[in-house]
């Protein structure tokens, strides 16, 4: 399964292999690889996870997306994103590869 | 490879929380108990027809209903649940490969993203069948055995079948299928096997899966015979908590009770998800809260209304109610009520115990008298459907 340490000064997406259903409490995410059940419990947190291809790292993306923009809720909300990834509802968005023939 | 997490049994999925405490909300738990849009695990009876006649099957099954969906009504089930985003379902039966259709049911799930698990006894699960199943993608096997040896097995599923069983496994080992599951249904014949049990699971790269015993359908006659008895609570409570990578569909709440000194609890979530967030379609369309408990009295409509099953999920009495926090009623003055929160409501209601009273198979012995009396007075349910083959006396069992 495609898991990845996460590293927030990265740029990172949702995995193609989950599927998100919105919920009153936020979302389901269902990874169709590993068959994992991933609640996220928070609707912040599911426009936070749709967001992240939209900025350039996952730092960018909790700031101009998550409030309060305050520290502990950065460090929140980068708790929860690691623990995404872990579970690879979320992937790293590989940078360009150039050709070195 | 992906199966290596598979299909965790219904609740047993729920593996990991993120959670970004910005805000005050209520446990997940509490949350779950008022329901969700649709149903995170969804079985699926598919018929009711069955070569074996197990003597604890939850859905009385024997003989095909007349009445069953047709080949197009279950597609559009399956576009239905599909819309609704239900990730994956179980499918069950009777035996679900004696649909001829059941390939074309099973693809079309597959191929509108809906994984599919199946229960099947085995027995037509060939070489060429094997192969299929090995070829297709979301889909997973799990084989029923209830008993590590043939007469264990045979006693509660019938002649041969531990056999088939085992037959099946072989061929989807050889066809190099992954992981498919061995599902076994704990009772006192058999609870002393769960470590050659995992032993069989390991040598065929197979996961374990043991879920507890309902007195549902024909449980209902052979709930007493082979329900376990307190000292086996004890037991399979401490295998389950050294055995973290067994599958059990979190069917074993109602023992967390025994964790209470401890601080321990069974893997999983501890609370009843009928109508919450599971629920059972059966053969006929009709949607029950769980697939234990069907009965008239927790049928909450038919996938052939209008408005189809996302109405019954949504809107139906039976389900809203069932969503309503409940009272602890008689366990209100047992201090591990919180761990067990009373158990299963199915398990309650084919005993004759009040819905808001000790699960039968309270592990602190709380329902003991209860079960006795209901069972001396004969008011216990019965199943309100009965598919079962009618015995020929005189006859060779099949």
């Amino acid at each position: 399964m495609s898991t990845a340490t996460f590293d927030p000064s990265t740029k990172w997406e949702r995995s193609a292999k989950i599927g998100l259903r919105p919920e009153p409490f936020g979302a389901l995410a269902y990874h169709f690889d590993t068959r994992r059940l991933v609640f996220l419990k928070s609707p912040a947190l599911v426009d936070l996870v749709d967001g992240l291809v939209e900025h350039e790292s996952a730092d960018a993306a909790i700031t101009a997306i998550i409030e309060p923009a305050d520290d502990r809720s950065h460090r929140a909300h980068v708790t929860a994103l690691a623990s995404l990834a872990e579970a690879g509802v979320i992937e790293p968005v590989s940078p360009a590869i150039s050709f070195v023939g | 490879m992906t199966a290596i997490q598979s299909t965790h049994t219904p609740l047993s999925l729920i593996s990991k929380s993120a959670s970004a405490k910005t805000q005050a909300v209520p446990p997940l738990v509490e949350q779950l108990k008022g329901g969700l849009d649709a149903p995170i695990c969804l079985t699926w009876e598919l018929t009711y027809a069955c070569n074996l006649a197990c003597v604890h099957c939850l859905s009385s099954s024997g003989r095909r209903d007349p009445k069953e969906l047709s080949t197009a009504e279950a597609l559009a089930v399956v576009d239905e649940l599909a819309d609704l985003q239900v990730f994956y379902v179980n499918l069950g039966g009777g035996e679900p490969m004696i649909r001829k259709d059941f390939l074309d049911i099973v693809d079309h799930a597959v191929g509108r993203n809906v994984g599919v698990k199946f229960s099947t006894n085995g027995y037509y699960i060939d070489q060429a069948a094997a192969e299929r199943f090995a070829a297709t993608d979301l889909l997973d096997i799990q084989i029923s055995l209830d008993g590590f040896d043939a007469a264990t097995n045979d006693a509660v599923r019938g002649p041969g079948s531990w056999e088939a069983a085992r037959r099946a496994m072989d061929n989807l080992a050889a066809a190099d299928f992954g992981e498919f599951k061995i599902s076994i249904v704990a009772t006192r014949h058999n609870v002393a096997q769960l470590d050659d049990y995992k032993q069989m699971a390991d040598d065929y790269g197979a996961q374990l899966r043991v879920t507890r015993l309902r007195p549902s359908g024909r449980g209902v006659d052979s709930y007493q015979d082979l329900r376990l008895t307190h000292p086996q609570q004890q037991d399979i409570f401490r295998w389950i908590m050294d055995h973290p990578d067994v599958l059990t569909g979190d069917s074993f709440f109602h023992l967390n009770a025994l964790g209470k000194e401890t601080g321990e609890t069974l893997p999983g979530l501890s609370m009843c998800g009928a109508g919450r967030i599971v629920c059972l379609i059966d053969p006929i369309g009709d949607v029950y809260a769980c697939p234990f408990v069907i009965h008239d009295e927790f049928m909450a409509g038919n996938v052939r209304d209008t408005g189809g099953f996302a109405s019954v999920w949504r809107e139906s009495d039976l389900f809203r109610e069932l969503r309503e926090p409940g009272a602890a009623g008689a366990c209100a003055s047992c201090n591990a009520y919180d761990a067990c929160g009373g158990g299963c409501m199915a398990a309650k209601f084919f005993t004759g115990i009040p819905l808001d009273g000790p699960d039968p198979d309270c592990a602190l012995g709380h329902a003991d008298e209860a079960v006795a009396a209901a069972a001396a007075a004969g008011v216990v349910p019965q199943p309100s459907q009965d598919h079962s083959r009618p015995v020929r006396l005189g006859s060779k069992p099949a």
